[in-house]
């Protein structure tokens, strides 16, 4: 009945009862999708186009260099490429063997040709950086061996220096005779290999960099506590307030993103250094006495105060983006209903703006785990996160290989966290404006 | 059923008013007692005062100056959780984190309500709208007039002896809108609760209610049951907010025996019953509903005055025929007549006389 009253119900019908059962197929027999994919093709590639410039962009200007830089951390043939014959010797005799006259004779033969080239310092700096003080060894030996040696080279190299005995040495040699290694990530987890290659903490003293990354990860924590119970009143009134007085107070909120970091940071010192304004006004009120002025920059303390106020915006602009969407009718609803204003807070309000908590929390814990400029000015040594380890390596000791090891760590710990953040509140809850 | 049995005056309105600014009043003077059992509506256009009378009584906003009384208990001071008050908003405000079971248990949980009892209550209440099945589903999984439903099972689980409604069917289509309106009016008469609805639907308030109360400009213009609302408005305003509405201005000419003689611009003299202007001399417009028209002289009571009417088109409705006429100069009087078999078949051009009875026109406020 329904049937004839529909003329389109008629043809469909006689259309799909041709076909085998499964592919719709349009009016010539070609299969559906096969259709919709030829219609649907140039606006496709058109979006493509529209997008290829940025794709360029960003390939060139970011995955490329990253993507270097994270290869560095892996790679490194300062050694391998400048020894040709010992690692050859390494590559033919197993670890444990006792260097004989054939490796002696490689080791001299490649330091001349080095020394000839000139690249005899990198080789130095590749074995310095697994065992300290060896690169004055080779270049030292680099100057000696230019006019060459005499067989049995054993001795004469033992000659120039005691120290190419060192069976530690010769395990370091043996480590850098490939290209590839992963003594860089060891070194960024406070390890190292011992003289037969096994895998041991360094010295009580050495050990920096796990600390760092604990410090890095508990103050981005505390960070993005402090951004939170004071973001999210203000994210509040923010939403709640009258559309024109809500911009006037949004203008105060982001004020900070329109000031100079530097400008900015430079007037926390003003205010917190120990002869500064607080410490003034506190002394003044007597709440201190003069000599109890309080360090409260230059250490945890100051690098807290500084990355709050500086990341306190990433926290509110979710908050309120989401808290905007709120209807307000859902808390006269919990009032109506027998809430308390707390209750309805705790169990209405509060819940629904979790989507924009995550994406806060996110967002300020990642930028203060990879923060770098603000720790350096007002952290001292105890506020100093991993980023200024990393870019201590990148400019001054130039352990470009380390410096990646350590942000290629850095990343791997956003991406867990990201993944537990994941699973625990779902990616798709997020909500950034 | 007009003013239920009982206490006469559940909620009361003594002498409210509101102010936002400070400079202007929302609501002006308002008195309103509520029977223990009504149904009230608050009608109005937007802007009229009704919601915030609405707000007032949930607690939302505070008086300015006046008490409300529910029960006898002056109201002002007391915080909306402690009212216990039923609510349905517009916008529904189910909890969209929480399960349909969830948000009716919410109003037992915060009264520190045991769990058995907590689930039959809630069990109790789906079943009251039938919508048992749905209790573990989240609101969003719901349709319009599901979350209504949801929303209303929530204002009621509690046993609120008075529920409030704010607009609640204005996001639902026409079809279900008038299905929940019989819904709604069927619950309040089963349980003996006491509604306040608020809505600008003039065809909702005239279906469920017991009393309207027709806001406008902070005032309440007319307070009465429906059929005295439509039949026997007293001001213009009414007249005109309430269904289709036909007016003549012109002055009074003539009072006797409760019926006036009303002269026209034109000169010509028609039928009224005065209204709130009663008079000789004074301008008034003259208010009839298009339905009590008539056109047949055999129709119409004797002596009756009547006009000249020119047919300017007729559209067909199907279960009646809208003609709109030029009268007295105006274009748009509109006259309404079954469509009976055999009815007269008016065509544009054609010249007619109508009349009334006098009962069918008011003499109102001039507009």
């Amino acid at each position: 009945m329904a049937k004839a009253l529909d003329p389109h119900a008629a043809i469909v019908t006689e259309a799909v009862g041709l076909l085998p059962e499964g592919t719709l197929q349009t009016a010539d027999g070609q299969p559906l999708s096969r259709a919709l994919a030829r219609s649907s093709r140039r606006a496709r590639r058109r979006a493509f186009l529209l997008v290829l410039p940025l794709l360029a962009f960003i390939l060139l200007t970011f995955v490329l260099p990253i993507g270097q830089m994270l290869q560095r951390s892996i790679k490194n043939d300062g050694f391998s490429a400048n020894m040709p014959q010992l690692s050859a010797w390494f590559d033919a005799n197993p670890r444990g063997t006792e260097p004989d006259e054939a490796a002696w004779g490689a080791l001299a033969a490649d330091l001349q040709a080095a020394a000839e080239s000139k690249t005899i310092g990198v080789v130095g700096t590749r074995i310095n950086y697994d065992m300290a003080g060896t690169r004055s060894l080779f270049t030292g030996a680099g100057r000696k061996v230019r006019d060459g040696l005499e067989p049995p080279y054993r001795d004469a190299m033992l000659d120039i220096d005691q120290k190419w005995g060192d069976p530690r040495l010769w395990s370091v040699m043996r480590e850098a005779s490939s290209p590839y290694t992963g003594n860089f990530y060891l070194a960024a987890m406070d390890r190292t290999r011992d003289d037969n290659g096994n895998i041991v903490q360094v010295a009580e003293q050495q050990r920096i960099y796990l600390k760092l990354f604990m410090r890095t990860f508990w103050l981005s924590l505390i960070i993005t506590c402090t951004t939170f119970l004071l973001g999210f009143p203000i994210a509040h009134l923010l939403a709640t307030l009258p559309m024109r007085k809500s911009n006037l107070l949004m203008i105060l909120v982001l004020l900070p993103f329109w000031t100079s970091l530097l400008v900015r940071t430079t007037a926390w010192m003003v205010l917190l250094q120990q002869q500064g304004v607080v410490n003034d006004i506190l002394v003044w009120l007597g709440v201190i006495r003069d000599d109890q002025r309080l360090q409260m920059i230059f250490n945890q303390t100051g690098t807290i105060i500084a990355m709050t106020h500086i990341l306190l915006p990433f926290m509110i602009l979710p908050l309120y983006s989401v808290m905007r969407t709120i209807n307000p009718s859902y808390v006269r609803a919990a009032r109506s209903l027998g809430a308390t204003s707390w209750t309805a807070f705790r169990r209405i309000y509060f819940p629904q703006t979790l989507p924009g908590l995550g994406a806060g929390a996110l967002l300020v814990f990642i930028l203060a785990v990879g923060y770098y400029i603000t720790p350096a000015l007002v952290g001292g040594s105890s506020g100093q996160l991993i980023s200024n380890m990393i870019a201590m390596h990148m400019t001054q000791t130039l352990n470009w290989s380390l410096a990646a090891a350590l942000a290629t760590l850095l990343l791997g710990g956003v991406l867990i966290l990201y993944w537990v953040y994941d699973r625990l509140v779902g990616i798709d809850n997020l909500k950034l404006g | 059923m007009a003013v239920a049995a009982g206490n006469d005056a559940f909620v009361v309105f003594d002498h409210v008013q509101k102010s936002y600014d400070g400079q202007t009043l929302v609501v002006k003077d308002l008195n309103l007692s509520i029977g223990k059992g009504e149904f009230l509506t608050m009608l109005g256009p937007s802007g009229s005062g009704k919601t915030t009378c609405l707000m007032m009584l949930a607690g939302f906003e505070t008086a300015t100056h006046g008490e409300i009384r529910l029960n006898g208990r002056n109201i002002n001071d007391v915080p909306p959780h402690k009212r216990g008050i039923g609510m349905v908003f517009q916008s529904y405000a189910l909890f969209p984190h929480m399960t349909v079971g969830e948000n009716l248990s919410f109003p037992l949980e915060v009264r520190g309500m045991n769990s058995s009892e907590r689930n039959t209550r809630v069990a109790r209440a789906l079943d009251m709208v039938q919508m048992s099945k749905f209790a573990a589903r989240r609101p969003a999984q719901l349709s319009g007039g599901q979350q209504q439903r949801i929303a209303l099972a929530r204002a009621l689980v509690f046993d609120p002896e008075l529920v409030l409604m704010d607009e609640p069917l204005g996001a639902l289509d026409k079809q279900l809108r008038e299905h929940m309106q019989y819904e709604i009016k069927a619950l309040h008469d089963r349980l003996g609760i006491t509604v306040v609805y608020v809505t600008h639907d003039q065809g909702e308030a005239l279906t469920m209610s017991d009393r309207i109360a027709v806001f406008n400009d902070g005032r309440i213009q007319q307070l009465a049951p429906p059929p005295v609302l439509y039949e026997k408005p007293e001001n213009s305003f009414v007249a005109g907010f309430i269904g289709e509405n036909n007016a003549l201005q012109g002055n009074i000419e003539q009072l006797e025996g409760g019926k006036a003689l009303v002269r026209l611009g034109n000169g010509d003299l028609i039928d009224a019953t005065p209204g709130n202007i009663c008079e000789i001399g004074k301008p008034t417009t003259v208010s009839i509903r298009p339905e009590r028209i008539e056109f047949k002289p055999s129709l119409m009571p004797a002596g009756a005055h009547t006009l000249e009417a020119e047919v300017k088109d007729v559209v067909y409705m199907g279960d009646i025929l809208r003609a709109r006429l030029k009268v007295a100069g105006h274009d748009n009087f509109v006259m309404k007549y079954r469509n009976t078999l055999g009815q007269v078949k008016l065509s544009p051009g054609e010249t007619i006389r109508i009349g009334w009875h006098p009962e069918d026109a008011r003499a109102l406020d001039p507009v």
